[in-house]
């Protein structure tokens, strides 16, 4: 059985301009210990997807479908069966590591709660475990260092104490919400690296959510494009980049700049965004699709497999031989 | 921390004199003196009188002996309207019941106004926000010159509940009108200001974190928001304390509470130039005091201010 299982997830969110479907039946599911990757650009629903399962959603959002984690529906938790969930089960770090310490409690303070509450333990043993953690991350000096506040730390060490703080519990699924998007690219290196190590350590599976498709070749074992809401295509992370079989994931990959080809200019995918309040009853990415025909804007394409290519599953009306 | 406080006392000291200065200028540049009276008194008389007062000396000098009998012997000089008592005994007299009242009223409009606030942004777009806000509009709106005649009708006259004036030395029943009156204007105006900040704070990322985190609500409002949440109120804080306590004119003349407000509009029109310099001196250095105080809240509440 899989670790989480995610089953038609759609969620939407009420506006004053209407409802913004910004989810639109979403099935993956992540196996105990593998590293998942999601990628989409911005406004593709990546990131709300892992905020419904956490719970995170804002105030206006709603989710429905089914969250399955060992069995259990998400979606269906009371707050106080949810809270236990998370941290315990599932740990979550996020984009901005910034703004995601609380800038007013120290760095001890803001670990110890976390496991004086989810574990019991007492204060001292509480800061204990966050330090050994501390140093599973790296942070230098760590028993002298978790006294102080997150704005005495640069922004690659707090997400390292972000990761820290997710981990403390020993949770068996972190998700990483572009946890490299705000750090300059020495340290998302390193940070890309750490997450590596604390797969190897713990045996921790991951979904990292991502726009950088550099960050995903190197380190996930399956990909999962998304574009307007819905899944494009999924495989694994080698075949999916070594043939792209859906029209978007060859945009994508051809809009990543590359040092071993000559080329004179980055190719981009004309056209712009669905807009979520009104999306298409067919494929969203049809207005932008150089393989767009007949049934496209009108029917919405079943994820399938294609021919010659097994392991892969992708939402297309085009034949895959054509794209290319 | 201890550089910057002494820093902060050595700039209040030239801030209070200047205070004294154009204190001084204006009571003295107003027409009419403490002994004018509808009756002019004799010309001996009267320069007998502004003898023993000092008021003969030029200006600059009765500023001098003032502030030097000030500083060094804290003695703010006779009333000039009440024979036999001097400023520091009004002072004495009406302080402690201001502060009674003035440090209640905080009290109530702080625990009242921060929890109004905390539940409408908690609860936002419910029933209670609508129903917080529309109280803290209303409390907004009425002055406490309407307040104190509309408690004193309710709880007085027609519930014959509590007493519609007097001191009698701080009972409690005596407090609680002039309380209800002086603090619900600042009650809303804090209710206003913490809902807003709530609001804005409970969007912030290590918010999320920390719900991420599995923290129960309770603690992620108490632990996480508030204090950040209270950096915009603090502000408003520090001079509402020193309104609360000197600005309760109104609430004095209403209730005969006896408090220096009333002693001060009094001296006012007396040309009772002692009596005003002393609350005038008070006030400022009630003023510079407690924004002081919130000055060293705001870098107790937030580790990057470091003075």
């Amino acid at each position: 059985m899989a670790l989480l299982d995610i089953e038609d997830l759609r969620v939407t969110f009420t506006t004053g301009d209407g409802e913004v479907n910004a989810v639109n039946g979403v099935s993956f599911s992540v196996e105990e210990g593998e590293t998942l990757a999601i990628v989409g650009e911005s406004g593709s629903g990546k990131s709300q997807t892992a905020f419904a399962a956490m719970g995170l959603l804002a105030r206006n959002g709603r989710a429905t479908g089914q969250i399955r984690y060992d069995g259990r529906n998400l979606l269906d938790l009371k707050p106080r069966e949810l809270n236990r969930v998370r941290s315990e089960e599932i740990g979550m770090i996020f984009q901005d590591p910034m703004t995601s310490l609380n800038p007013y409690m120290r760095i001890s303070e803001q670990m110890a709660e976390v496991l004086t509450l989810h574990k019991g333990l007492s204060k001292k043993q509480a800061i204990d475990e966050a330090v050994q953690m501390l140093d599973a991350v790296k942070i230098p000096d760590a028993r002298n260092r978790i006294g102080m506040f997150p704005h005495e730390f640069s922004g690659g060490m707090r997400q390292r104490i972000m990761i820290a703080m997710a981990l403390l519990c020993r949770p068996r699924l972190l998700i990483a919400d572009e946890p490299t998007t705000a750090l300059d690219v020495t340290v998302q290196a390193q940070i890309m690296e750490l997450m590596a190590e604390i797969r190897q350590e713990f045996g921790t599976a991951i979904i990292l959510i991502t726009h950088d498709l550099g960050i995903v070749a190197d380190t996930c074992e399956r990909t999962l494009v998304m574009y307007g809401g819905q899944i494009m295509e999924k495989g694994p992370t080698e075949e999916l980049f070594e043939r792209p079989t859906h029209p978007y994931t060859l945009g994508l990959l051809r809009a990543v700049p590359r040092i071993d080809r000559d080329d004179e200019t980055l190719s981009t995918i004309a056209g712009e965004p669905p807009d979520m309040t009104r999306l298409p009853k067919g494929c969203p990415f049809t207005p932008r699709c150089a393989w767009a025909h007949g049934p496209c804007p009108t029917v919405r394409p079943d994820l399938a497999a294609a021919n010659g290519y097994p392991a892969l599953r992708r939402a297309c009306h085009a034949p895959v031989e054509e794209v290319k | 921390m201890l550089n910057y406080v002494l820093r902060r006392v050595a700039i209040a000291i030239p801030t209070i004199l200047l205070l004294v200065v154009i204190s001084f200028v204006l009571m003295y540049s107003a027409p009419g003196g403490p002994f004018n009276s509808e009756r002019p008194l004799p010309a001996q008389v009267m320069a007998n009188i502004e003898a023993r007062y000092g008021l003969d000396q030029p200006y600059w000098k009765q500023m001098f002996d003032y502030v030097w009998n000030v500083v060094v012997h804290f003695d703010f000089g006779p009333s000039f309207q009440y024979r036999d008592r001097t400023v520091n005994d009004v002072i004495a007299q009406g302080f402690p019941v201001t502060l009674t009242y003035g440090f209640w009223s905080f009290v109530v409009a702080l625990v009242v106004g921060v929890s109004l606030g905390v539940a409408a942004a908690v609860r936002h777009n419910s029933w209670l926000d609508y129903l917080a806000v529309g109280i803290s509009i209303g409390a907004q709106v009425l002055p406490n010159f309407v307040m104190a005649p509309i408690l004193v009708l309710v709880f007085t006259l027609w519930l014959g509940w509590l007493p519609g004036g007097g001191w009698q030395g701080g009972q409690v029943e005596y407090i609680i009108l002039p309380v209800i009156a002086l603090s619900t204007s600042y009650m809303a105006s804090i209710a206003r200001i913490t809902r807003s900040s709530m609001l804005e704070v409970l969007n912030a990322g290590f918010i999320r974190t920390a719900r991420a985190k599995g923290l129960p609500t309770s603690r992620i409002i108490w632990k996480h928001a508030l204090k950040p949440t209270m950096l915009p109120v603090l502000s408003y804080l520090g001079p509402a304390f020193v309104g609360m306590i000197t600005g309760s004119v109104i609430i004095d003349v209403f209730f005969s509470t006896g408090g220096i407000g009333q002693f001060f509009v009094n001296s006012a029109f007396n040309r009772d130039y002692s009596v005003i310099m002393g609350i005038t001196i008070l006030v400022g250095v009630l003023t510079v005091t407690f924004n002081l105080v919130v000055d060293l809240l705001y870098a107790w509440i937030d580790p990057k201010i470091r003075y």
